[in-house]
């Protein structure tokens, strides 16, 4: 590995920068650096949006190679991590919609009187913006401009309401009350196609693919993006003091937020085996820098007990810097992935040097903040099995996050639930675990032992809900009540129960009538309705 | 597009003889801004370049909520890296005060520590990220003093930053006794942080010969221009203020901004170099007030109809540590306690608690939305308890309108508790129109019938009104100035006290003045608003930005076209009721002259070219001052509002019984903008404030941290923890409407201010979330209970769920 410049694509062009400390972040880059100024910095934590940028990467689809574009929140990417991927800001619309412009001969003049050439230079999302009046102040606009352009550049058809919704997760807009904003979204569609011509991007990064790995030294800081498991394996026993960097949505708050210093870092994001999933008859092997955003993709397929916690888990661009492997190595107490994973029989693959060990992930977790990983050793990857059907046999699982707010919250309570029966409706297995209900997420021994071997019946839960009342003695915070979280943790079991009922079944409930809308969101529509 | 038709006709069809002009009023037209808010070319503070030799400030807050400072050490800081300066309390050359009215808020705390977050030192350094590394390498010790965290607690002590406020109204005592029916209880609202998207920020740079110019995001350019002048030891003159646009405000730039203003300026004068300081979202989350929290103590009496008789009520605010804008925030309280609602005999009782949190402030609707609260919370209790629908309880304690005044004018329900009498009432019509769109009663039905089958999930739905008075409490305030300059090319640039903080202030005053030239709007500019501009202007605030503004800028803009109207008639030797400017042109002559030389045309540019050769002023200014509005602070008693602005919202949500989870399926909202100057702006505000409102009462929660090293520390101090609505939030069925109605008072084309009044159409899903509690207790109880269950707001998830247990007997324990 030697020491280079750290080069990306930005503004049509391979940027070439040197000397920069390794926690700089790309929006300071942008701002204090360039003084592009489109991006605006709102919370320095990735929680508003405003400074929302889209980030291109080689990926391949269908065996071919193709350009991924995605949003980040650029106030906590650390500005080395781009290197050899490349950065779009608000500022690259305008010469998206000017190169389409040129190239449609058939365009109409451009008429000269000054607020119409003004809006003749926006791209369509800009100008839906613009004709439903989505910005008031316009702060936090530039971000929703460059969620809803991911959005556009990645799907072809208008979105339904709540895909739309999806898309601006993470974006907080304290003046419009959204509704003009998911107006925009949808209606941009309308508008005359504007797209990004990806082929020299792609060539661009393909020749930045073969430059060396990354690592220089600054200041007494070293950074290291090396290429492979084996390289990172060496590093990691070398330098076992160095901060792994994953996605950067904790870390990156380490420095803006708690004003810490890293030193040596060592960048996971360019270890290609760890961005694979590797699928297997018996599991599926998803490497440690999958992102969470693909990584759900694949749980959801596999499962959709996954799907409301795939749906409340963080806001899409946390989704698409943060990973899984980091999720779980981080090890909170209200990391949201480690309960359904533990109720799914997870192991989490550890890797030291050459050699690799597999433990439980419930195993992993030691106390607060502790976990069983050793000096020198790095996590490779998660592995969750596939349960298989067996006859006679029905397997049900689900997963409930509860916050206080339906988008982009911390958990106060999150539980993940995992039962056969068998044909006589008798537990055969039972895995439950609860994450914000003790210093680490944990299974609900007492509960589950209440659980196998009876009757899955309301008397049942009751039971067992008395069981759960040992498992736990949660905490008081800002988040919630100990209280509070006992209760819940208690009800997300009747919740459970409620909705494995076949739909006969329920109509003999507990209140002798067909439990029709088990869930708040069954009733959203899809799409916005005139009442 | 110039029709040369007859004169008189074109004079016959026009309402104002000097103008002709389809023109931008009413129309929906986007934000000024809009094109530059979607390309990230819209300049705020941070985006400015950058004067050479820019210092970076930063704060050093306190970890203390009471105390004294033992020990300061500050010897790390002043050789971190890149610090050019360490400015304390002791440096400030003059006053070391922020405080608006009442002078007891330090810039730099100099003796005791009043809240957690004040702050103790600044510092100045070459960039931002050194001046905040420097901070944190202070070390402090203090000597902790006891601090009072809650209402309650500040009751017990007698704390006040201000004294008790009494106001009453016949003979409650009496009436309450005689009653037929009589209930007491209580309740809480939260406070509420702003989050604006932009964060406070101040550019200060030093010029020649002791003046300063300052860039501050502010809604009170001449309040900051003043602080900063006290700070300094200046005079007005050497002060200049700019603000262009904010990203944000809502009332947290009001005197919010004032200690980020001074400490930029003192740090600027110190340094003799520019200097910046932008707080970090924690740091300002943690050091500027917010909304004011409240609790509620009542005793209501009313008759078999819920016709209320007799009010007495005790509403007790968290003003924080000091007075700030706590006075006339209270007050407002107080004249909203009726929101629209006659009553007859009413005793209020309102408390001023000093906490040792930092202190609150103006928030969009100003102490109104927190007057309101309680009296929708006992409507509905006394619906409940006697077995009507709430929306009947609702409509038979209404204001009486025109045609209810007209059938019996002396026993008429129509003057307020603090003795205006009301002429305008719209809210009976108005919500029997909201009732009948919405489908009120059949949806009634419906949702019972839901609940009846749903053992889960329970609906609810409410539609409550709002009525809010329009102008400053304070009389002086409502006055306003503008400054209209005509170019010899025709283009106008314009600019007036009010500021621009989204909410559309600049892109209707770009209207008006287009409209009164009968030019297009892209030949209107705005220059930014700027003390050296426009001096003596009140702060942007209680929704009065375009009711004032908007009648200066036409004032002006009538004296400069009346200038030209004459020096047209005497070019083309007529009289002025002879000339008429209309799309873009000016035509002068007379009816016998039609298609002859007589008739004279010019466009608008061309007509000014000649003016300003003939030595004509093509520029002046205006003012404007609300009538027959009075105020007697002492008695509370007058007409402090020139005239109210009305609305109603039904709202339908759904619980979930088991988690206590929320969400808003349905709202229906119709709101009185009296005629509307741009509808598109005027339902955005309906709507933002409509969602802000409901964060405010949902899952805004400010969470201080009770006990421990960390008592009164703000636990909520950054988006991860204090949780605004986002998109999934916004209900998918959103109809707003505008009331068709125009304002009775002569304000600016009849229009009526829409700022902060549609905030409190919010206060339909906190009744409809009450409502839907009480499905679930009486779901879980089998028994229809004859009071609604006790909820506070905001409605998290945990403080429904509290209430159901309570409900069903189950209580929590105290929120710890």
């Amino acid at each position: 590995m030697s020491s280079r410049a750290i080069q990306f694509y930005f503004r049509g062009e391979v940027q070439q920068v040197e000397a920069i400390s390794p926690t700089r972040t790309v929006l300071q880059y942008l701002r204090e650096d360039c003084h592009h100024t489109g991006t605006k910095e709102g919370c320095a934590e990735g929680d508003c949006g405003a400074c929302t940028v889209v980030v291109g990467e080689l990926a391949s689809l269908d065996g071919k190679e193709c350009l991924q574009l995605r949003t980040v929140n650029s106030c906590i990417q650390f500005l080395p991590t781009l290197d050899g991927k490349a950065l779009f800001t608000v500022e690259d619309l305008a010469q998206i919609q000017a190169l389409q412009t040129l190239k449609d001969t058939h365009s109409p003049a451009i008429n000269a009187h000054s607020a119409h050439a003004a809006s003749k230079t926006l791209h369509p999302i800009q100008q839906a913006m613009v004709d439903h009046h989505a910005s008031q102040c316009g702060f936090c606009t530039p971000g929703f401009v460059m969620s809803l352009w991911a959005m556009y550049e990645n799907q072809t058809h208008a979105p339904t309401r709540t895909e739309a919704t999806e898309h601006i997760s993470g974006n907080l807009c304290r003046c419009t009350g959204y509704r003009p904003i998911l107006d925009a979204a949808i209606a941009a569609y309308d508008l005359p196609r504007v797209t990004l011509e990806r082929e020299p991007i792609i060539s661009t990064l393909k020749a930045l693919e073969a430059l060396p790995a990354l690592s220089y030294h600054i200041a007494g800081q070293r950074f290291f993006a090396p290429r492979t498991r084996a390289e990172l394996a060496v590093l990691r026993i070398e330098y076992p003091q160095a901060r792994l960097l994953a996605g950067s949505t904790d870390v990156g708050l380490w420095i803006t937020k708690q004003g810490r210093q890293l030193s040596d870092v060592i960048y996971l994001g360019h270890v290609t085996d760890l961005k694979k999933i590797d699928h297997q008859d018996a599991y599926i092997e998803i490497g440690a820098m999958v992102s969470l955003t693909d990584a759900f993709a694949t749980l959801t397929r596999l499962d959709t007990g996954w799907t409301e916690l795939a749906r409340r888990f963080a806001s899409e661009p946390i989704k698409n810097a943060g990973t899984l492997g980091g999720n779980v190595a981080n090890g909170s107490p209200i990391g949201d992935s480690m309960p359904a994973l533990i109720t799914q029989s997870a192991e989490i693959v550890l890797q030291h040097g050459a050699s690799t060990r597999r433990l439980p992930l419930e195993d992993f977790y030691l106390d607060y903040q502790k976990t069983a990983l050793m000096n020198g050793e790095f996590v490779a990857a998660i592995r969750v099995p596939i349960s298989k059907t067996i006859a006679g046999m029905s397997a049900y699982f689900h997963t409930y996050k509860i916050a206080k707010r339906n988008e982009q919250d911390i958990s106060a309570v999150c539980g993940a639930f995992a039962v056969v029966l068998n044909s006589a409706g008798i537990v055969q297995s039972a895995r439950i675990a609860y994450g914000g209900m003790a210093a680490i997420p944990k299974r609900a021994a007492s509960c589950e032992a209440a659980l196998v071997g009876q009757p899955w019946s309301k008397a049942l839960i009751e039971s067992a809900k008395k069981a759960l009342q040992l498992d736990f003695a949660p905490l008081s915070d800002g988040r919630a009540s100990a209280e509070y979280r006992q209760v819940i943790a208690a009800n997300l079991l009747t919740r459970f129960w409620f909705e494995t009922l076949p739909a006969d079944a329920a109509t003999h409930g507990a209140h002798g009538q067909a439990p029709h809308v088990k869930r708040l969101s069954d009733l959203i529509p899809t799409q916005a309705v005139e009442g | 597009m110039n029709q040369a038709t007859n004169l008189s006709e074109v004079i016959h069809i026009n309402k104002d003889p000097a103008l002709k002009n389809a023109g931008p009023i009413g129309k929906s037209i986007p934000h000024e801004s809009a094109h530059l808010h979607v390309s990230g070319q819209a300049t705020y503070i941070d985006d400015l370049p950058e004067w050479e030799g820019t210092l970076h400030a930063a704060l050093g807050l306190s970890t203390c909520a009471h105390g004294r400072i033992k020990k300061l050490d500050l010897s790390a800081v002043y050789t971190a890296a890149g610090v050019r300066c360490v400015y304390l309390a002791k440096d400030i050359p003059h006053h070391n005060n922020c405080g608006p009215i009442v002078a007891d808020e330090p810039i730099i705390a100099d003796d005791v520590i009043q809240f957690y977050g004040q702050v103790i030192f600044v510092v100045a350094a070459d960039t931002y990220q050194q001046a905040r590394a420097a901070v944190r390498l202070a070390k402090v010790e203090y000597e902790a003093f006891e601090p009072i965290l809650t209402i309650d607690d500040a009751i017990k002590a007698e704390s006040w930053v201000l004294p008790p406020v009494d106001l009453k109204r016949g003979e409650t005592a009496e009436s309450l006794k005689n009653a037929p029916h009589r209930l007491q209880g209580s309740s809480a609202v939260g406070g509420q942080e702003h989050f604006y998207l932009e964060g406070q920020i101040s550019y200060a740079y030093p010029k020649e010969d002791h003046t300063i110019h300052v860039h501050c995001s502010t809604q009170h350019p001449t309040e900051m221009q003043h602080l900063i002048c006290h700070a300094l030891g200046y005079r007005a003159h050497q002060v200049s203020v700019e603000a262009r646009r904010m990203g944000g405000g809502f009332g947290g730039k009001e005197s919010q901004s004032a200690q980020w203003a001074c400490i930029a300026s003192l740090l600027a004068v110190k340094t003799g170099k520019p200097v910046k300081l932008r707080l970090d979202r924690d740091d300002d989350m943690v050091a500027t007030g917010k909304r004011h929290g409240f609790d509620f103590e009542w005793d209501v009496g009313f008759d078999d109809e819920g016709r209320i008789l007799g009010l007495q009520i005790q509403i007790a605010s968290n003003c924080g540590f000091s007075v700030d804008l706590s006075g006339p925030v209270n007050d407002r309280a107080i004249c909203h306690i009726d929101n629209a609602y006659y009553l007859d005999a009413v005793a209020i009782r309102s408390l001023r608690c000093k906490t040792h949190t930092v202190s609150n402030t103006a928030f969009r609707g100003f102490g109104g939305p927190q007057g309101m609260f309680p009296i929708e919370y006992i409507i509905d209790d006394i619906a409940y308890y006697l077995g009507h629908d709430p929306l009947a309880v609702r409509l038979i304690n209404f204001y009486d309108d025109v045609t209810q005044i007209a059938a019996h004018p002396e026993t008429a329900r129509n003057t307020t508790h603090y003795g205006t009498t009301i002429t305008d009432n719209v809210i009976p019509s108005l919500v029997k129109e909201l009732a009948q769109s919405c489908d009120y009663t059949a949806r009634r039905a419906e949702i019972d019938a839901f609940n009846a089958q749903s053992p889960i999930i329970k609906k609810g739905f409410a539609l409550t009104p709002v009525k809010f008075g329009i102008s400053f409490n304070a009389t002086l305030y409502n006055q306003a100035g503008a400054l209209v300059h005509v170019y010899s090319d025709g283009t106008v640039l314009l600019t007036h006290g009010g500021t621009e903080m989204g909410q559309g202030l600049y892109s209707k005053i770009r209207q008006i003045v287009a409209h009164e030239f009968a030019i297009p709007l892209a030949d209107v500019r705005f220059s930014a608003t700027d003390t050296s501009r426009v001096p003596n202007t009140s702060a942007t605030a209680a929704s009065s930005g375009t009711d004032l503004n908007g009648k200066a800028a036409q004032a002006a803009c009538i004296t400069i076209r009346t200038r030209l109207a004459i020096f047209a008639a005497e070019l083309a030797h007529t009289t002025l009721d002879h000339v008429v400017f209309s799309e873009g042109h000016v035509y002068a002559g007379t009816d016998d002259a039609i298609d002859g030389k007589g008739l004279q045309k010019w466009t608008f540019g061309e007509l000014v070219l000649r003016a300003y050769q003939a030595r004509i002023q093509l520029w002046d200014s205006g003012f404007y001052k609300t009538p027959d509005i009075h105020w007697n602070p002492a008695i509370r008693f007058g007409r402090p509002f020139y005239y109210f602005a009305y609305g109603a919202a039904a709202t339908e949500v759904a619980i979930d019984t088991l988690t206590g989870e929320t969400q808003i399926l349905r709202v229906d909202v119709l709101h009185d903008v009296g005629q509307s100057i741009n509808p598109a702006i005027d339902i955005g505000q309906i709507e933002g404030g409509f969602i802000q409102g409901m964060g405010w009462l949902t899952s805004e929660e400010l969470y201080w941290v009770k006990s421990g090293a960390k008592t009164g520390h703000l636990f909520t101090h950054a988006p991860s923890t204090y949780k605004i609505p986002t998109a999934a939030d916004c209900p998918s069925i959103f109809n707003v409407k505008l009331f068709n109605n125009q304002n009775v008072e002569n304000t600016i084309h009849r229009s009526k201010a829409v700022g902060e009044p549609p905030f409190m159409l919010a206060l339909s899903v906190f009744s409809a979330l009450r409502d839907a509690v009480s499905a679930a207790v009486e779901a879980e109880t089998g028994i229809r209970t004859k009071l609604k269950p006790k909820l506070e707001a905001p409605a998290t998830p945990e403080s429904i769920l509290r209430a159901i247990h309570l409900g069903i007997s189950q209580p929590f324990g105290p929120r710890p």
